[in-house]
């Protein structure tokens, strides 16, 4: 198993926030809106550094949304910035309407998203969001798994022409990916080769997933772990490929079991190579106050509940 | 001869066109068409600045955005007759494979479109973003946005009317289809609106009113509203209109919203309105 040494630990949105802030010397067309949560999302050296390409929208979520695509012309970049929840559930027919159906360059960005929000409780972690996002033709769906992989998911948007959906985090984590890497939108990261099972992980569980393969490794387990950030366009070839050689798979995401990155694998494999799968997701329930370590362990999303899913998923092959 | 025959002519084309295509096509919304015909035909036709080589940015020229989609017939007809597309294609208006969807889209790529719209109150929101990058690239044209006096029930709605003031969009002229009809009846009686002009003056917007059939009087409103840039302050027009206008068994009631004449009844409008320029 392949060593991740980690000298700190930071929150993904600081990612996107410091991702802003570069983007906004490098970029001039790019523009931020926020509803009201400046400092949760990082912006406030975005807003100090560029006052006339920072919107205030106040607490409006759905006139951010609209306002966004209006703003597209003379080719503007508006990214809108506001937690995960107000950005889709919130808005999905503005979403669906004013950017996606009408080809806007929006870049909506979404903070605290998933369990690990914590003691807010449920009406603010969202956990069906990358299913309603992904559900939306046109829409890039991308979910980072560190800080250094959130600003460079950032800064590569800005590069990208359509509509994106960017999910982010409140908690801080190892870094544990490379502070120089280059981002490639639907392009699979390769965390750890192995031969006898497939983890597929997104956002906060890539680190969970590389805990769960360092034990699977003391168990005579050899873990592959791929880290999908993007879930839509999913990189279906490294998928069937990695799975190809394993045989068998777990997905581990912080989203509902329904319409996650789970069932988009599911559906490759299904239609391409049928293979036991195993989900490590949220099993169709809300979540709850707590923090965020505690909810990760209630909700089954720790690295043991991962292994104990490779456990089960290996008895399952062929 | 006034100086408004020839927009007269026009908006009598406009109105058999939208009454044609919504028998066309079996269905549709032709009261709020044909009652907001002279607005679009005075925009179109006289006060904007625009281009029917379409640009989806259309920078340097004035923007108009349609927030209540469903009276899309209008603004079709409108943007054919303006020369953005063959007059011809109004006929496929909700038909299969057609660039003129129910509700418009730039999706289909129609030349004139640039915001989709149907689900009603996020028009003004669009406004606000376009007002607002029109004056980041410098640009001192006008956005303009129709929306119907239904919509206003849409919270979404004021907070655009919250925000627009505040961020001085007076590069922002806003309209209401003062009709007093929607899909259940009266607004009245659905939801009152109230004072709607002291509602919008109390969001700190210039507030003016107009009878929208009277091309002289919707003129010389618009052009107030255009004056008042540099105040830092943007206008809403309430524009006084009938549902149906200019084929009298659709005026006066709600009824005609979202049905489509049957042929005799196509018939009898026909002959109230004069064919100016060629039906398509
Ligand atoms: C968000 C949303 N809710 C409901 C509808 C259905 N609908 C279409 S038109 C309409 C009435 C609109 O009334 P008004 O704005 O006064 O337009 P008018 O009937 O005068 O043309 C309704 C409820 C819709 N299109 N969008
Ligand atoms: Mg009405």
């Amino acid at each position: 198993m392949k060593k991740y040494p980690f000298t700190e630990k930071k929150d993904t949105r600081s990612g996107f926030g410091d991702g802003m802030t570069e983007l906004g010397k490098t970029n001039p067309n790019v523009v931020a809106l926020c509803a009201d949560l400046t400092p949760s999302l990082k912006l406030n050296d975005f807003e100090n550094q560029n006052p006339e390409r920072f919107f205030q929208i106040g607490i409006a979520e759905a006139n951010m949304i609209s306002i966004a695509a209006g703003m597209t012309i003379g080719g503007k970049i508006p990214f809108t910035a506001t937690f995960a929840n107000f950005s889709t559930g919130r808005v999905y027919d503005q979403i669906r309407q004013s950017v996606a159906y009408s080809d806007k360059n929006v870049k909506i960005c979404a903070s605290h998203a998933g369990l690990t929000l914590g003691e807010d409780g449920a009406t603010h972690q969202i956990l069906e969001d990358i299913g309603l996002m992904k559900m939306l033709p046109g829409m890039t769906v991308i979910n980072p798994c560190d800080y250094n992989q959130t600003k460079a998911a950032t800064i590569a948007i800005a590069d990208h022409k359509g509509p994106v959906y960017l999910r982010f985090g409140r908690p801080a984590l190892p870094v544990f990916t490379a502070p120089d890497q280059k981002f490639e939108i639907g392009k699979a990261w390769m965390v750890n080769e192995g031969k006898d099972v497939t983890i597929i992980a997104t956002g906060h569980m890539v680190w969970e997933a590389i805990l769960a393969g360092e034990k699977l490794a003391e168990l005579g387990i050899d873990a592959e772990i791929i880290n999908i950030h993007t879930i839509k366009p999913l990189d279906e070839e490294a998928i069937l490929k990695s799975v190809g050689k394993t045989g068998c798979v777990v997905t581990a995401e912080e989203h509902n079991i329904l319409g996650g990155l789970g069932e988009s694998v599911a559906r490759v494999l299904a239609s391409n190579l049928p293979t036991p799968i195993e989900f490590v997701a949220v099993q169709d329930t809300f979540g709850e106050s707590g923090t965020p370590d505690q909810l990760m362990e209630k909700y089954g999303l720790k690295d043991r509940h991962i292994v104990e899913a490779v456990q089960r998923v290996i008895k399952k092959k062929k | 001869m006034s100086e408004y025959t020839e927009l007269k002519k026009v908006a009598s084309q406009v109105r058999r066109d939208i009454v044609r295509m919504v028998h066309g096509a079996k269905g549709g919304h032709p009261g709020g068409a044909l009652g907001c015909t002279d607005l679009l035909v005075l925009l179109y036709f006289k006060l904007m600045k625009h281009d029917k080589n379409f640009k989806m940015d259309g920078i340097g020229e004035d923007i108009f955005y349609l927030s209540n989609g469903h009276i899309s017939a209008v603004l079709y007809s409108v943007l054919a007759r303006s020369g953005y597309f063959p007059v011809a294609e109004l006929a496929t208006h909700r038909k299969i494979n057609s660039r003129l969807q129910g509700h418009p889209t730039p999706h289909s790529h129609l030349p004139g479109v640039r915001m989709a719209s149907g689900s009603l109150g996020q028009g003004l929101s669009v406004g606000c973003g376009t007002a607002q990058a029109k004056k980041l690239n410098k640009d001192d044209r006008f956005v303009y946005v129709l929306m119907g006096d239904g919509e206003q029930q849409e919270g979404q709605v004021w907070e655009a009317a919250m925000y627009a003031p505040h961020t001085k969009l007076d590069n922002l002229i806003g309209f209401v289809d003062y009709n007093g009809q929607q899909i259940d009846g009266p607004c009245d009686k659905v939801m009152s609106l109230g004072d709607l002009g002291a509602k919008y003056k109390a969001f700190g917007w210039n507030v003016l009113s107009c009878d929208g059939h009277d091309f002289a009087e919707l003129e010389k409103t618009i052009l107030k509203a255009q004056a008042n840039k540099g105040t830092g302050v943007p206008t809403m027009i309430l524009m006084k209109s009938e549902m149906g206008a200019g084929v009298d068994y659709m005026m006066g009631s709600h009824k005609w919203h979202g049905t489509a004449p049957n042929d005799a009844e196509l018939a009898s409008a026909l002959t109230q309105l004069l064919e100016t320029s060629g039906d398509y």
